[in-house]
């Protein structure tokens, strides 16, 4: 008896520390982290052409996403639904302003460059800086309350700063018509024509070159400014992986888990919670930067609350906490945006055109709130369906059904192996 | 002189006096107990040494330096580690990783940020927090999420957290409190074997009179809020006062 509790304490032991042995692996990253990181790269290396199913002019066309417009705007909210993720998934505190660090991260990348290069690395740094600095401030004084009274104050001071850029600081922001690079604008390391409007470039390259690629009736487009962005995003999520698997991240863990505990544990846990939203106000900033850098354009309404709201969406959606569904969340919520409210009357009348007419009609009349101008009612459904059902979001949704299969699996093993002792048995 | 020294400790909330004028002193390396009827001030006076509350009135010395006014991160860095009565554990993390987590309190102090290394690369913590769940003989269940386990787990990861710590003063509030027979007598071995290694002082409340007159070297009677008598275990058992304000006329 005494002699299987030890070896089964044996058994515990060994795979932790054959894999503490491992650990250096491929980026410091092992088994599934690293998988996941290759299929997320190869899935964002790859976009244009996953993106873009089905060929041109074909009736499904519209459902193609593949365009650079729509590509940039996935990895772009992917960065800030990762970062928040740190903050909202890691911590459980749920910050209900956001939105106003993505809007300083823009500012200060339009300004970047306005004034010194178009080039987009400064612009970027700057929008990095600046969120992280105004985080810190926002973070130091609404981390002092915690629960909803926390969510209230960020929402404040988001809302405040939306107030400011809106009306008072229109010097700096442009009030209501926001601002855009001009051909008054004379950036002092970028040599531009007297009428000359800058565009946004990396050292030379424009962030709106495209390189077009026709494959029979299909067409690829391949965007400077998405290949960026992308780098970007993969640059986030890998540190965002090596955040969730340190002692760090383990310790933000423990805030969400119990503070109480914590604390009696001698481990100080508003210092934590600060810096976990101070990089979050960064992740967050660096995603306003880039926008800047593929539209070279912001205005108010970019700090405005529904923009907070709309990464909580995001991030609940594809899975709090976890390392991917922020990422999926946002591209769900982006290709709705895009996708279905492109979708109106009569493409859904050449949809069911093959039905008799009545039931045509009938057909349209039912989907058509959910479709066009209305996709937010098919969002807010979709979004019920997950929390009610998958409270784990689009993540736990795969994880069901990887278990389902998988039990099959077993249940099929199973089932030979008795069978083949069955078998042996009558031998 | 003790490595706790409570004097004078008084704590009022509203009209109701939880701690009256309360002097205690635990010397090191010993085991005190403090028992006492329901309501006699023995969690209140266990908060008031753990931050959690001010005392109104007195002074609560650890080691040499005033633990009031300190917040309770500090005033565990300075060796002073509790059990809850009721377990208070993460409940979302991993048995193992509750363990992790105090060793890094102890090794890197109440914050670092190391938010770039990696959890397995911390053989030195991993090691450690293997060593502490085996002591308790849990390190089968390392990879059980906590809030799963049974109460007396409950209690027992908790202990290990505390443990792993190596604290100079642990406080146990009813160590014991709901748990099988079995695992009492379990609880009171392990601290048993702690307490021979001599490297610990602990304060104890219970009302299990088993558990405390198998460890405790003194006991101190706590009876509305202030001190009744203090003496060793033989000699409270057979003090009347003692019998009369708390273990009644039943024999122990």
């Amino acid at each position: 008896m005494t002699d299987q509790t030890t070896d089964t304490r044996m058994d515990a032991t060994r795979p932790r520390a054959s894999a503490a042995h491992k650990s250096s692996g491929l980026l410091g990253l092992t088994g599934k982290d690293l998988g996941l990181f290759i299929i997320v790269a190869l899935l964002t290396i790859l976009a244009p052409f996953i993106l873009n199913p089905f060929p041109e002019g074909s009736a499904l066309a519209q459902f193609n996403g593949g365009y650079p417009d729509l590509m940039q705007r996935f990895v772009i909210f992917g960065i800030f639904a990762i970062g928040f993720n740190i903050l909202f998934g890691l911590t459980g505190y749920l910050s209900f302003g956001h939105a106003a660090f993505l809007g300083v991260g823009s500012y200060a990348a339009i300004w970047m460059m306005k004034l010194l290069t178009l080039n987009v690395i400064p612009a970027i740094i700057m929008s990095i800086v600046f969120a992280g600095i105004f985080a810190l401030i926002v973070g130091y004084i609404s981390l002092r309350r915690s629960g909803i009274y926390f969510s209230i104050l960020t929402l404040a001071f988001a809302q405040m700063s939306y107030a400011l850029a809106y009306s008072v600081l229109t010097p700096i922001t442009g009030g209501e018509t926001g601002l855009q690079l001009k051909a008054t604008d004379t950036p002092l390391l970028s040599n531009l024509g007297p009428t000359e409007i800058g565009r946004a470039n990396f050292f030379g390259v424009d962030m709106r070159a495209s390189y077009e690629m026709a494959i029979g009736d299909w067409l690829f487009t391949f965007n400077a400014g998405y290949y960026i962005a992308a780098v970007f995003m993969l640059l986030s999520f890998y540190l965002a992986i090596r955040l969730f698997r340190s002692p760090f991240g383990m310790m933000l863990r423990a805030v969400k888990s119990n503070q109480q505990r914590m604390n009696y544990t001698g481990l100080n846990s508003r210092p934590y919670t600060l810096a976990a939203f101070v990089i979050s106000g960064m992740y967050a900033g660096l995603a306003g930067g880039l926008m800047v850098a593929m539209d070279t354009q912001v205005g108010p309404e970019r700090m405005f609350w529904t923009a907070s709201g709309e990464v909580v969406l995001m991030t609940i959606l594809g899975g709090a906490g976890t390392l991917i569904g922020p990422v999926l969340g946002a591209g769900m919520i982006k290709y709705m945006e895009n996708i279905v409210s492109k979708i109106n009357d009569g493409i859904l009348h050449q949809w069911f055109a093959f039905m008799p007419d009545g039931i045509e009609d009938f057909l349209v009349f039912v989907i058509h709130p959910f479709i066009g101008k209305g996709w937010h009612l098919t969002l807010g459904l979709l979004f019920m369906l997950v929390v009610i059902f998958l409270p784990g979001g689009l993540v736990e949704g795969g994880q069901r059904i990887a278990s389902v299969f998988r039990r099959k699996e077993t249940k099929t093993s199973t089932v030979e192996k008795s069978a083949a002792e069955q078998q042996q048995h009558s031998e | 002189m003790g490595i706790l020294e409570v004097k004078n400790v008084g704590k009022r909330f509203g009209g109701l006096q939880a701690l009256g004028d309360v002097n205690l002193s635990v010397k090191e390396n010993t085991c005190h107990a403090i028992i006492g009827p329901n309501g006699a001030g023995k969690s209140t006076l266990l908060n008031c040494l753990i931050g959690k509350l001010i005392p109104d009135t007195g002074s609560v010395m650890f080691d040499g330096q005033s633990v009031l006014g300190r917040k309770p991160h500090e005033i565990n860095q300075m060796g002073i580690s509790r059990v809850f009565q009721t377990p208070e554990i993460f409940g979302d993390l991993s048995v193992f990783e509750n363990v992790m987590i105090p060793c890094f309190a102890k090794r890197d102090g109440s914050f670092r940020m190391h938010a770039y290394e990696s959890c397995d690369a911390e053989t030195d913590i991993i090691a450690k927090a293997e060593a502490m769940l085996d002591e308790v003989n849990m390190l089968e269940k390392r990879n059980v999420v906590a809030s799963s386990l049974s109460r007396g787990d409950k209690r027992r990861l908790e202990m290990a957290m505390c443990l792993s710590q190596k604290p100079k003063l642990l406080l146990l509030d009813e160590p014991t409190a709901g748990m099988a027979r079995a695992d009492t007598n379990n609880t009171i071995d392990l601290l048993k074997t702690i307490k021979a290694k001599g490297e610990l002082t602990m304060c104890i409340i219970e009302h299990d009179m088993h558990v405390v007159f198998s460890l405790a070297d003194r006991i101190t009677v706590l009876a509305q809020g202030t001190p009744l008598v203090e003496d060793t275990p033989e000699n409270i058992k057979g003090h009347p006062k003692v019998r009369e304000a708390y273990l009644g006329e039943a024999e122990v």
